[in-house]
């Protein structure tokens, strides 16, 4: 009897899941699945929600047009909840199981080297919108944020030619994006003939907010007769209390500017800016750059989020970007045939939101502009210092003895990590 | 008229012929070129513009015809309220209001209505332009009527020396009646008086500075003892050389001397926050045996009172964290009465369980404030009279913040013991948690004792949340950062024991403090919970374990 029942039971739910098979077959025909990888819980939903936001904006608007291809977009949206690990198993979720065509995500260098395994064997396309510390360039991934010769390096050069600065305090939080720019910076200050007693290293952990001591250390630090400044890769609401006490021990940007990697609009838009004025924030974008398709985007974004206080950022327009360049891949390739979409992405140029032009490099990194910009009392960004022209990504940074030799190009040498010098490939995963 | 005195002071020996002819034309055209400095309006009209030294150029222009409205103009570039009409680029003071911007003009200062801000442009100050301003506007304020006005006002042309504040500040030392600003000024020209040729007076000017803490001043003097690249001095007088070695060893011996307090002062307002974080705890875990996981969450609580109680009243940002501060208690001594009666007073004697309990009702606590106020931090407003710091001497200041939270915790100290030795309820709280049965049988309710116990131990945890309001950012995970530490300073100091806890706190943040210019912050604070751990082994009961019979309870 109960067998009988139970084997019915089977019975009916095969057949469910055949003509829910159906069902999603002909549903994956009239429309492209995106995936969106970000964490909309935990410590790093501050940011990564906001972008979230972003691309259901850009689909809904690409929708609007008409879709790609003729077919329309589908988000697949997945929390993986600021869980490093859980983000290899969402991708795969959304790989695998959803068969997503593109997928935007990551914000942490962590998550991404935790999802790029995953993309590489089920050969996914994944766009990563956040500056970081380069050293990397898989067949898989297009990096539509700044890598460290587009926003650390002109941002030192900046302090260095403009400001005079002749002493340098690297403080970061404690992990692997602050420990590999630093140690880039520290090669390139050193190149420059900065001598080892004119660098101070700090780390600190995570969510820090005890800094009497390291702020008392900077000033002393900066009173020895040199101009001093700050690179700041300190990540998070650690910056908050950072601020603060630079502020009650009366350190002003006009004696000691802090220039900061991890601080942009989004971020200042939670605390009181009023001490901070002066202190700068090397980015691709602000919001406060005066130029029509920007103008256009914060209207955008503010009627879609339903809040003309919100802000934009930078990893948010690098997301526009890279979500234009998909679409014209795409059109392109008249296909969504992930090898036949990094194909064709390669050269793709498409407008960025400061009135320049973003275009794909071989090393499946971007052209993009360099600005320095100040705090300004209403938390946004004064631009003061600009780069002439476009500057191209470079993977491997030039001033790391391990990596100056290796080159990234997916086009002529189809690899990520070929040594010039020993006329090698080192394979996806290169360490 | 002008020319004609032009003319007339150029010619001062007459000379034969057409020399005088010449003569008078390069004087003329002098005069000419003279007349053609900018005027105001020029140089004001030249600040509208994106390039940074231009508009450094036309600011000192600016300064220099000293027009009455020049102080207006530079004041307001400096507030960034200066913009320009894109159309002509006439330069208005502006403020925005809702309705666009309100304009005045910058040539005379006069109303010049609303406009829409789309057609005007900011004109933006960088960094180094605003320190020329600051700069420039301290010799207005050298004639000001308060003296602090006027220290300040040397100290920022201290700054940035030239020839011209020199004779500004050389100008003002003979008017100058007041004793401290009169010191500032003459700091001054000593440093001036570093540069200059006469090797006397070089010498008299190190030994005018040989006190001085003034950072400006050990800079100067490091330069002097330094050697450029090809090995020579700096300063060629071997005399003036070691006479400035000499000031500088002083310097650095007072220097090292004040880093020496501050690291002190840094101990103990460390302490002070574990001494405020653990106190509560040491009433709930310490007198009434509770491991109360959500004491943290109760912090945090006190945390976001403030931030509510200043959305509130935001005219009042001064008054609302001592408003705060007894909402603080009722509301985190509230919430723990209500953890009392629903679930630990079912847990009594059972400790695995009140932890996991309690740990539950922590993480209820976290979810219903991600809830109400979102996941992100929430900003809480610092009020003027805690921000900024108490300056000693030029070497050595204090934070307010971190000022008012030690003097803070000690009022919560001296009323905690106040409570527990003087009044009823402190006799009762002390009576059940010495021997319960006994307190029951004369006539003492426990289980009100009980509730009031670990509602005052929770208001306590409030009242430190407001304090950390100040410090560290308000979050649903503002207590988990506490809690271990909390726990830290409790158990090294003794249970069952307040004086512990605040000698434990004190030690643990000063010992702390000192680890962290060696060490790092990760490292000392690895380093004093490993010595901790160590110090347990030795004296599990901690540094003043209860004696007697007390000891039993």
């Amino acid at each position: 009897m109960h067998n009988k029942f139970g084997k019915l039971r089977g019975l009916g739910k095969l057949a469910v899941a055949v003509a829910l098979m159906a069902a999603s077959a002909a549903h994956a025909a009239d429309t492209i699945k995106v995936g969106v990888l970000h964490s909309l819980s935990g410590t790093m939903a501050i940011s990564e929600t906001t972008l979230k936001d972003t691309v259901l904006m850009l689909i809904e608007e690409q929708n609007k047009r008409g879709g790609v291809l003729g077919k329309k977009l589908e988000p697949v949206v997945v929390d993986p909840a600021s869980n490093w690990p859980l983000f290899a198993e969402k991708a795969e979720q959304l790989l695998v199981k959803d068969k997503v065509s593109v997928v935007f995500g990551c914000w942490t260098s962590v998550s991404r080297k935790s999802v790029l395994p995953v993309f590489e064997k089920n050969n996914g396309l994944l766009f990563y919108p956040v500056q970081y510390e380069g050293e990397e360039s898989s067949k898989n991934v297009f990096y539509t944020g700044a890598a460290p010769n587009q926003q650390a390096i002109p941002a030192v050069d900046y302090l260095m030619n403009d400001v005079g600065v002749k002493r340098w305090v690297l403080a970061g939080t404690d992990y692997v994006y602050p420990r590999t720019t630093n140690k880039i910076l520290e090669a390139y200050l050193k190149s420059k003939g900065v001598k080892d007693e004119d660098i101070m290293i700090n780390y600190t952990p995570f969510g820090h907010s005890n800094w009497q001591r390291i702020v008392a250390d900077i000033k002393k630090f900066g009173s020895a007769g040199k101009k001093t400044g700050v690179v700041s890769t300190i990540n998070g609401d650690a910056n908050v209390p950072f601020y603060k006490e630079l502020g009650n021990q009366k350190i002003s940007a006009e004696d000691i500017p802090v220039v900061a990697f991890s601080v942009g609009e989004e971020e200042l838009s939670g605390i009181d800016t009023k001490p901070l004025v002066g202190h700068l924030a090397a980015w691709n974008y602000f919001m406060s750059v005066d130029t029509p398709e920007n103008a256009g985007f914060i209207k955008k974004w503010r009627a879609f989020i339903k809040n003309d206080k919100r802000v934009t950022n930078d990893p948010m327009e690098a997301h526009v970007i890279g979500f234009n360049m998909w679409v014209k891949a795409v059109e392109k390739a008249n296909s969504t045939e992930v090898n036949k979409v990094i194909d064709a992405m390669v050269g793709i140029e498409v407008p960025n939101l400061t009135g320049g032009v973003a275009r794909m490099l071989p090393n499946h990194h971007l052209t993009k502009p360099v600005l320095i910009g100040e705090v300004r009392a209403d938390g946004q960004f004064d631009t003061v210092w600009q780069t002439e022209g476009l500057v191209p990504g470079d993977a491997w940074s030039d001033f790391l003895p391990g990596s100056k030799d290796i080159e990234a190009d997916w086009v002529s040498l189809k690899c990520g990590n070929y040594n010039t010098k020993t006329k090698k490939c080192s394979g996806q995963n290169y360490e | 008229m002008k020319l004609l005195g032009c003319m007339m002071s150029s010619i001062p020996g007459v000379r034969p012929g057409s020399l005088l002819l010449v003569l008078l034309l390069a004087a003329l055209s002098h005069c000419v070129a003279a007349s053609e400095a900018p005027s105001f309006e020029q140089a004001l009209g030249a600040l509208a513009t994106s390039n940074f030294k231009q508009k450094e150029r036309a600011a000192g222009e600016l300064v220099g015809v000293r027009h009455a409205n020049t102080r207006a103009v530079l004041d307001a570039l400096l507030e960034g309220n200066l913009y320009y009409r894109k159309a002509d680029k006439r330069v208005f003071i502006a403020v925005t209001q809702e309705a666009g911007l309100e304009l005045r003009d910058a040539l005379t200062l006069q109303s010049a209505g609303t406009a829409d801000a789309a057609d005007f442009s900011k004109i933006t100050t960088n960094n180094q332009l605003r320190k020329t301003l600051r700069s420039a506007l301290a010799s207005f304020d050298l004639t000001d009527p308060d003296a602090q006005v006027r220290l300040g006002a040397v100290n920022e042309m201290l700054r940035s020396l030239d020839a011209d504040s020199v004779s500004i500040l050389r100008a003002r030392e003979r008017d100058e009646k007041d004793e401290s600003v009169r010191q500032a000024i003459r700091t001054g020209l000593a440093i001036a008086d570093l540069n200059h040729e006469d090797a006397a007076r070089r010498l008299s000017a190190v030994e005018q500075l040989k006190g001085s803490l003034n950072p400006e001043v050990f800079n100067r003097l490091t330069a002097l003892v330094s050697t450029s690249d090809d090995g020579s001095y700096t300063e060629p007088d071997a005399k003036v050389r070691s006479a400035a070695r000499a000031a500088l060893a002083g310097i650095e011996n007072s220097r090292s001397f004040y880093s020496m307090l501050e690291t002190l002062f840094f101990g103990l307002s460390l302490g002070s926050v574990l001494v405020l974080a653990a106190i509560g705890l040491a009433i709930t875990f310490g007198v009434m045996g509770v491991i109360n996981m959500a004491h943290g969450e109760l912090m945090m609580l006190g945390a976001y009172t403030t931030y509510v109680v200043q959305l509130i009243m935001p005219q009042h940002i001064g008054a609302s964290v001592l408003v705060a501060i007894p909402v603080a208690f009722v509301v985190a001594g509230g919430v723990g009465v209500l953890i009392e009666r629903g679930v630990v007073r079912f847990l009594y004697g059972r400790p695995l369980e009140t932890l996991l309990a309690t740990f539950g009702v922590s993480l209820v606590l976290q979810q219903i404030v991600r809830d109400i106020f979102t996941a992100n931090n929430r900003p809480v407003e610092t009020p003027s009279w805690m921000s900024g710091s108490l300056q000693i001497n030029e070497a050595f200041s204090i934070t307010y913040n971190r000022l008012y939270v030690v003097l803070f915790m000690l009022i919560v100290f001296v009323i905690l013991q106040w409570v527990l030795k003087k009044t009823s309820l402190g006799l009762k709280v002390r009576a059940v948690a010495q021997n319960r049965a006994m307190a029951k049988s004369m006539g003492v309710r426990t289980e009100w004792v009980d509730a009031l116990t670990f509602g005052l131990g929770s208001g306590i945890a409030g009242v430190a949340g407001v304090a950390l309001s100040q410090l560290t950012n308000v979050g649903p995970n503002l207590g988990q950062a506490y809690i271990i530490d909390s726990f830290m300073v409790v158990v090294f100091g003794g249970v069952g024991n307040l004086w512990g806890t605040l000698i434990g706190g004190m030690s643990l943040g000063v010992v702390n403090q000192f680890l962290e210019p060696h060490a790092g912050a990760v490292l000392a604070k690895i380093l004093v919970l490993i010595a901790l751990i160590l110090f347990i082994q030795r004296r599990p009961r901690g540094l003043f374990p209860q004696l007697g019979r007390a000891a039993e309870g």
